[in-house]
């Protein structure tokens, strides 16, 4: 699996050429489709190394889940975003396909309130369980009191 | 002058010796932090008295006005009482070995049976000190105790026999005697594989790195005595300094040839603890060598490889007794 | 918070429940002892929080609990400048400063097409060894004292390694000033230049401590306790490594030979000839070997460098006189460097201002501490420790 089969492939399946140039590729797959993606870059373009999940709080456009994969063998790399709508926090869960996003799921939904739907156990990983807010919004000002840590 | 009851005698000759014994100790664990420090480019002690001679006094009055904690939810007369049932054996260990011929408050002739009997004794102390915690790190340490010290004190007691029966006596002076001529070490084949097999099962006997899983600090920080500060703590320390140097007092005399040595006969107690110093320095010097293994690694190397080769051991000294001219 | 990893119990999602204990007693009798390594622990690693419950002497389940050095990192990028934020980002991963610190300019670099020349880059390859070296070096002293005890063999080895990394802890104070956490790096360069002797300096390093390097090798291998404590220990096989995300020593011990140096070279890292090792077993012993050889791989890099290091400006934009003063176009770009503990990454998003919009960090320790739930149950609980030492986190780097 070649750096250009694994463009071509994934301009099939979602029927829109992928981004980026050279050995890294960048796809956006609408909401729906984020498991399917996920499992076909795992399974079919070989990507077995998951590198990173995180979330990108766009304000009034709403936020971004990026995930990142990367083919260890064939020396290429597979960003894939998903555009959650404006007021939606929930998101598929792709632990069953990766098993690196469990702890990144985690961090996610602790900082930015995203429910990962599928993953069996979603809870805070870095704040206290009794923290209120997520931090990382947008809309959560950095000097936001909260004692006693505050 | 009318001779004092014998009573008397043994009553001052235990109590000197209970005080030398003390003393000596309290200055092993000093000449252990040296030794260990030169070994990692350091100095050890060095500003409380000249060269660090009066640390074990400053750490003595240090632990003497500690605090003495009682976790509320321990039982409070096994963890008062466990040190001392922990100290007495360890101690009373001293009482039949013969420092020179004559020198020994009490020469026993089951002298090795004595020895290696109450040695045993302090596994209760040990236990009891793991239960009246009320602790999971005590307990775990506490059961990984027992399992040790009951796995390594057969072979102990094996390769212990192996000078016994070269001897005919378990007299500790008679086996003393025994080696003027030829020290047991030296004994060709067995003298050596018994004086391995017998340090060996002694460093686990004593919970001694390699073999000291039950104080891991790493994982269990201090294991047994986690929940004991102040004096309780110093008797426990005591306690298996004490034990370590009485096993090594009996290494040496078992098979180093005790108070043999140059010179003249009133030089022989300075040649013993000579020898039980450097027996002593030697298992030191395994300690901040070696990494510890796991409790069934230990357990392993007990069972599957001391035990047997103590038992052939023990099966061999007596064939070259029966045969030899 | 105990809750096993396969169990169906589970709370519902976002549910804050309380921390329960389960002690369970199944149908055979056996009672499952839930223990916690605390925060505060000699063997932790900094603070961390495992509960673990055991079975007798077998951990079966392992729940970790982070977050004890969180200091949201990721929002207080937000709050800084390009040009303020390298020295916080040495913070993170504070044992191996220098390559946490060039992850994020890196990130800003390549959104802003910013040019770094020649000398400056091998002055980072330079620097970023002499980490691996060093931050190696604390890792085995630790390890060895994790499984040796404080009072114990491990103890000696520990201060072997600390003497060791006292010599390269001493080039960086020559070099930067600070011991521990440098300000190093900056957008399009470095900050310093070599001093006089330095070169000298840093050749002796270098020789002193490959030959002990082979002592200590000599020292462990042959102890059969360490090679039973070691061999068969904390086996990650090769799909467990790579869906879990785990990098850089973990990774190449597990028998997958990918260096980020080699595969995505950054900063100039092709003009050197070096070899990755790997080791098929994936056991801690495996792991160990790795970086043994890895010491050696970077004294023949930082070898290379003090012999051909090209003459030049140590900066394309020297002389930053305001914080504001650099703006990097809107744009976004993931960096990412080859630390000693594996693939530490800056995920940047820019918006055209002084400061970024988002930050994204991707701390190698967060995803290699990932692996312990999956590998440690079945393990004793001595294993416990060996193989977290093996795993080496760095918490800054885990929690942010």
């Amino acid at each position: 699996m070649t750096t250009d089969e694994a463009r071509a492939e994934l301009g099939t399946l979602l029927g829109v050429p992928p981004e980026g140039t050279g050995a890294a590729i960048g796809v956006t797959v609408p909401c729906d489709r984020w498991t399917e993606a996920a499992t076909f870059a795992r399974h079919s373009l070989g990507c077995g190394f998951f590198s990173f999940l995180t979330v990108v709080d766009w304000k009034t456009e709403g936020l971004e889940v990026i995930a990142r994969v990367e083919n260890l063998d064939a020396l290429f790399s597979l960003t894939m975003k998903t555009r959650l709508e404006p007021g939606l926090t929930t998101c598929p869960s792709i632990m069953a396909v990766y098993r690196g996003a469990d702890w990144m799921e985690r961090e996610a939904f602790d900082m930015f309130g995203v429910v990962f739907e599928g993953h069996p156990d979603l809870r805070r990983i870095l704040l206290p369980d009794d923290w209120v807010g997520h931090p990382l919004l947008k809309s959560y000002a950095v000097d936001t009191p909260y004692p006693p840590y505050r | 002058m009318t001779p004092l009851p014998p009573l008397a005698v043994a009553a001052i000759a235990g109590f000197i010796l209970l005080n030398a014994v003390v003393g000596m100790v309290t200055y092993v664990t000093l000449l252990e932090r040296k030794f260990a420090a030169r070994m990692q480019s350091r100095i050890g002690p060095y500003r409380v008295g000249p060269h660090g001679l009066l640390q074990p006094i400053a750490d003595a009055v240090k632990l003497m006005l500690k605090e003495d904690l009682v976790p509320r939810a321990a039982d409070r007369r096994i963890f008062n009482l466990a040190p001392v049932i922990f100290l007495i054996p360890c101690l009373l260990i001293f009482a039949t070995i013969p420092f020179a011929p004559g020198l020994g408050v009490a020469d026993l002739n089951i002298g090795v049976l004595f020895f290696l009997a109450v040695s045993s004794m302090e596994i209760v102390g040990l236990f009891m000190a793991g239960w009246g915690s009320n602790n999971k790190y005590a307990l775990i340490s506490a059961m990984r105790a027992v399992n040790q010290i009951i796995s390594y004190d057969l072979p102990f007691i094996f390769a212990a026999m192996v000078p016994v029966l070269l001897t005919g006596s378990m007299r500790l002076s008679d086996i003393a005697a025994a080696q003027h001529g030829l020290w047991f070490i030296f004994y060709p084949v067995i003298g050596q594989l018994a004086f391995l097999a017998f340090v060996i099962a002694s460093v686990a006997a004593e919970n001694r790195v390699p073999f000291d899983i039950l104080e891991a600090e790493s994982e269990l920080v201090a294991g047994f005595r986690v929940e004991y500060s102040g004096m309780k703590f110093a008797l426990i320390q005591l306690g298996e300094y004490a034990h370590v140097l009485g096993t090594s007092c009996l290494t040496a005399l078992l098979f180093l040839g005790a108070w043999s040595g140059p010179g003249p006969a009133w030089l022989g107690p300075v040649w013993f603890l000579l020898k039980a110093i450097l027996i002593f320095l030697l298992l030191t010097w395994v300690r901040w060598s070696f990494v510890r293994i796991r409790v069934d690694q230990i357990l392993a190397i007990s069972w599957k490889l001391l035990l047997p080769l103590t038992l052939l051991l023990v099966i061999a000294t007596a064939a070259v007794v029966v045969w030899r001219p | 918070m105990s809750i096993p990893r396969d169990s169906l119990l589970h709370p519902t999602v976002g549910d804050p429940s309380p921390p329960r204990v389960i002690t369970e007693l199944d149908y055979a009798g056996t009672e499952r002892l839930t223990m916690n390594m605390g925060p505060q622990h000699p063997s932790a690693h900094g603070v961390f929080r495992a509960v673990l419950t055991l079975e007798g002497e077998t951990v079966v389940a392992v729940d970790a609990v982070l977050g004890y050095l969180h200091r949201c990192h990721e929002k207080l990028a937000e709050t800084l400048t390009y040009v303020q934020y390298p020295t916080i980002a040495s913070k993170t991963d504070y044992v191996a400063a220098m390559t946490s610190e060039l992850a994020y300019v890196m990130a800003a670099e390549r959104i802003g097409a910013i040019d770094v020349p020649k000398r400056a880059q091998y002055l980072r390859v330079l620097v970023a060894e002499l980490q691996r070296i060093a931050s190696h070096c604390l890792w085995l002293g630790t390890w060895c004292m994790d499984m040796g005890g404080a009072l114990g063999g491990g103890a000696t080895i520990f201060l072997y390694c600390i003497r060791e990394r006292e010599v390269v802890l001493d080039l960086f104070e020559a070099l930067v000033g600070a011991r521990l956490l440098y300000g190093f790096h900056q957008m399009g360069g470095v900050r310093y230049d070599l001093p006089a002797g330095w070169v000298a300096q840093c050749r002796a390093a270098t020789d002193l401590i490959e030959a002990r390097i082979l002592e200590y090798e000599s020292m462990l291998e042959d102890n059969d306790f360490f090679m039973m404590r070691t061999q068969g220990v904390g086996v990650i096989s090769r799909e467990v490594a790579e869906t879990v995300g785990i990098s850089g020593p973990l990774l190449r011990g597990s028998g997958v030979a990918y260096d980020i140096r080699q595969a995505a070279p950054y900063s100039s890292y092709e003009d050197f000839t070096f070899s990755v090792p790997s080791q098929p077993a994936g056991d801690c012993f495996a792991r160990y070997r790795v970086r043994m050889d890895e010491f050696r791989q970077s004294i023949r890099i930082v070898r290379q460098i003090v012999d051909g290091l090209p003459e030049g400006p140590i900066s394309s934009r020297p002389g930053v006189k305001s914080v504001v003063q650099v703006r990097i176009p809107k744009g976004e770009a993931y960096a990412r460097v080859e630390g000693p503990r594996g693939e530490v990454g800056c995920y940047l998003i820019a918006d055209g201002g002084p400061k970024p919009y988002r930050m994204k960090w991707r701390g190698a320790s967060f995803s290699n501490l990932a692996v312990l739930p999956h590998i440690i149950p079945g393990h004793k609980v001595a294993d416990v420790v060996a193989i977290m030492g093996s795993v080496d986190p760095v918490f800054g780097e885990v929690d942010r």
